[in-house]
């Protein structure tokens, strides 16, 4: 009954030979794109996407690789970026830690929501998480430190390690793609660990890996809070960058928002959220004159990816070359 | 004037008439999304932007054709109706040999359509709708007044509720649906239009989607975003109560708006949260939920 997500998604058999020089290759080819894309591209534009795109990989890790749909992620990315907003502009704590605050908010969150929405399966756990995160938007609106419909704004970028001014641009932008490419590579290597071999068991036949001897539940919840550490840590980052932390990033449109990135760029593929990170950003960035259309050029997309693109962006692409992406 | 718990009963009852008239809604789209997901294993997430959608057609209805709030009650779900049957047609109809969430995805991006036009085109501000003249005013009770339309909505949801409970469990029909459920195949085999069922079925839960919406014009006023926020509270009353069940949708949709109400009066600050903080407590002591089957 349970089929898996990545059944009807993921690429053909691949020879096994290919999987040694498409991903490393894309990864080069990556980072050498994002080292000189701000000679070309808005900054600003480029460090949000960045986040995002790192928000999107952590979703996907717990849909692409272990088929559970979190419709409820905003919960960890906002609350981190509360966190880190607040410890940054009140306690007056230096980036780093900031961040750190942040994040660790984000896995004793995804813990407690955790261990609560993988007491039900499917279709159950996507509303549960949703219904969660609802709670935690209703404590944030109400909470007298979150600043309500204001948020927490102009937060200071400070210095890193007490040194590397953050104010400026160059260095800001630097940051971002160090934290971004350390938690796509943490998650790359999450997918490829024997751990992530499990969690892709589950996803295909959850049954049959219970029957083996593996404790499901505890891969689950494990899964479930690492992708809930990343979703914060990309939360933190942002709320850094942007030096603001507000009711957007907490609330369900940016949990849907998150599962559009990594559906139009391909759920189960390496690249594919980075790659869906950055088109909806870009869309709504250069939408904006549009205003009201975005929502609907959002469901738009939802809608003409579920009937006719299952495999999004990334995913169609490693399909047309055969090769792992 | 009396005092319960040291809350005068005035404000206790009102409180938990409204209790009863979200749990009328609760029950009413529930039951819709239990009904839906008994046949074609899809959560429509379209439900919220559907119960819009009724009330938009009630609205709408009034300003260009003139038809009232009791034409309405009808035309307005069957029209609501039609349009989620051409949904099945067009689009669901591909999902159901895939895994669940895409049908989840497909309905949240059909929510994003319908609930983004409608605020391109109305704003976001509501739009009054008259209630009608029979059921203005209201009964004095003695220890509390009570609004005619109040009433009426409760007695009108807790009727359709349960004539759709006894369609589905004591009529034939409601045998073949049962039946289609648990083995379409077998079903089309005896010679059912098994397909043709699962269209009407879907048009039949968003029907009364719009029916919820209908009723609840006259309440709140129309607006665009009025079922985004409903729909995901609905969502945690269909985990308390677990969809297995149609008279267990209906008893947990009323019995949550009367707790959410009563949070009102004795915890205000708790009373937007307390359905989830319900929903995390039955996880924890019945992870099935409280009629549900455990899969």
């Amino acid at each position: 009954m349970e089929q898996s997500v990545a059944a009807a998604t993921v690429t053909p058999p691949v020879s096994s030979s290919s999987r040694n020089w498409s991903e490393p290759l894309a990864f080069a080819i990556m980072v050498a794109a994002l080292a000189i894309a701000p000679l070309y591209i808005y900054p600003m534009f480029l460090m949000q996407a960045l986040c995002f795109a790192l928000f999107a990989c952590a979703f996907n890790l717990l849909i692409g690789y272990g088929g559970l749909l979190s419709f409820g992620h905003a919960l960890y990315f906002g609350w981190a970026s509360y966190l880190a907003a607040h410890s940054a502009k009140v306690w007056g704590f230096p980036p780093e830690l900031a961040i750190l605050t942040g994040t660790l908010t984000a896995a004793v969150l995804g813990l407690v929501a955790g261990s609560l929405a993988i007491r039900r399966q499917g279709i159950y756990f996507a509303m549960i998480t949703l219904a969660l995160a609802q709670m935690m938007f209703f404590f944030a609106l109400q909470m007298k430190f979150t600043g309500g419909e204001d948020g927490i704004q102009a937060v200071p970028r400070g210095r890193l390690f007490g040194l590397i001014d953050l104010a400026d641009t160059f260095n800001m932008y630097v940051t971002v793609l160090l934290i971004f490419l350390a938690g796509f590579l943490l998650i790359y290597r999450i997918i490829h660990s024997p751990f992530g071999e499990v969690l892709k068991a589950i996803r295909e036949n959850e049954p049959r890996a219970i029957s083996l001897g593996y404790k499901t539940d505890r891969y689950k919840l494990l899964a479930f809070v690492l992708s809930a550490t990343l979703a914060g840590l990309a939360g933190s980052t942002k709320a850094i960058v942007l030096q603001i932390a507000s009711l957007t990033d907490v609330d369900w449109p940016m949990s849907g928002e998150v599962v559009l990135m990594a559906l139009v760029g391909g759920l189960g593929t390496v690249f594919g959220p980075v790659a869906g990170a950055f088109v909806i950003i870009a869309m709504q960035t250069y939408l904006a004159q549009v205003g009201q259309w975005v929502t609907v050029i959002q469901g738009a997309i939802f809608v003409i990816c579920v009937l006719l693109f299952r495999r999004g962006i990334i995913g169609e692409l490693a399909a047309y070359l055969r090769i792992k992406l | 004037m009396f005092e319960i718990f040291g809350i005068p009963s005035q404000a206790l009852f009102s409180q938990l008439l409204i209790g009863l008239i979200n749990g009328s809604f609760y029950a009413l789209l529930s039951l819709g999304l239990a009904v839906i997901f008994g046949m074609l294993n899809i959560i429509n997430f379209t439900h919220g932007a559907q119960y819009m959608l009724g009330a938009f057609a009630a609205f709408l209805l009034l300003q260009y054709t003139g038809i009232g709030y009791w034409p309405a009650l009808i035309v307005a779900p069957v029209l609501v109706g039609l349009i989620g049957m051409a949904i099945e047609r067009t689009m669901l109809q591909w999902l159901y040999k895939l895994d669940h969430l895409y049908g989840l995805l497909l309905t949240f991006g059909l929510a994003l359509i319908i609930e983004g036009l409608a605020r391109n085109y109305y704003g976001s501000a509501g739009l009054p709708y008259q209630m009608p003249e029979a059921l203005v005013g209201g009964y004095d009770l003695g220890f509390m007044r009570l609004p005619i339309y109040r009433a009426w909505v409760i007695v009108a949801s807790l009727t359709v509720c349960l004539a759709t409970w006894f369609v589905i469990e004591r009529t034939r029909l409601g045998a073949y649906l049962r039946a289609a459920t648990e083995n379409p195949a077998l079903v089309r085999a005896f010679g059912i239009n098994v397909p043709r069922m699962i269209t009407f079925t879907y048009g039949f839960g968003v029907a009364l989607a719009a029916f919820a919406g209908v009723m609840a014009a006259p309440i709140y006023n129309v607006s665009p975003q009025m079922g985004s926020s409903l729909i995901i509270v609905v969502f945690a009353v269909v985990v308390i109560g677990g969809m297995g069940s149609i008279m267990g949708a209906i008893v947990t949709g009323f019995g949550l708006g009367v707790i959410e109400g009563l949070t009102k009066v004795f915890f205000p600050e708790a009373s937007n949260t307390v359905i989830f903080v319900i929903m995390a407590i039955v996880l924890l002591v019945r992870p099935a939920g409280l009629f549900g089957r455990r899969a």
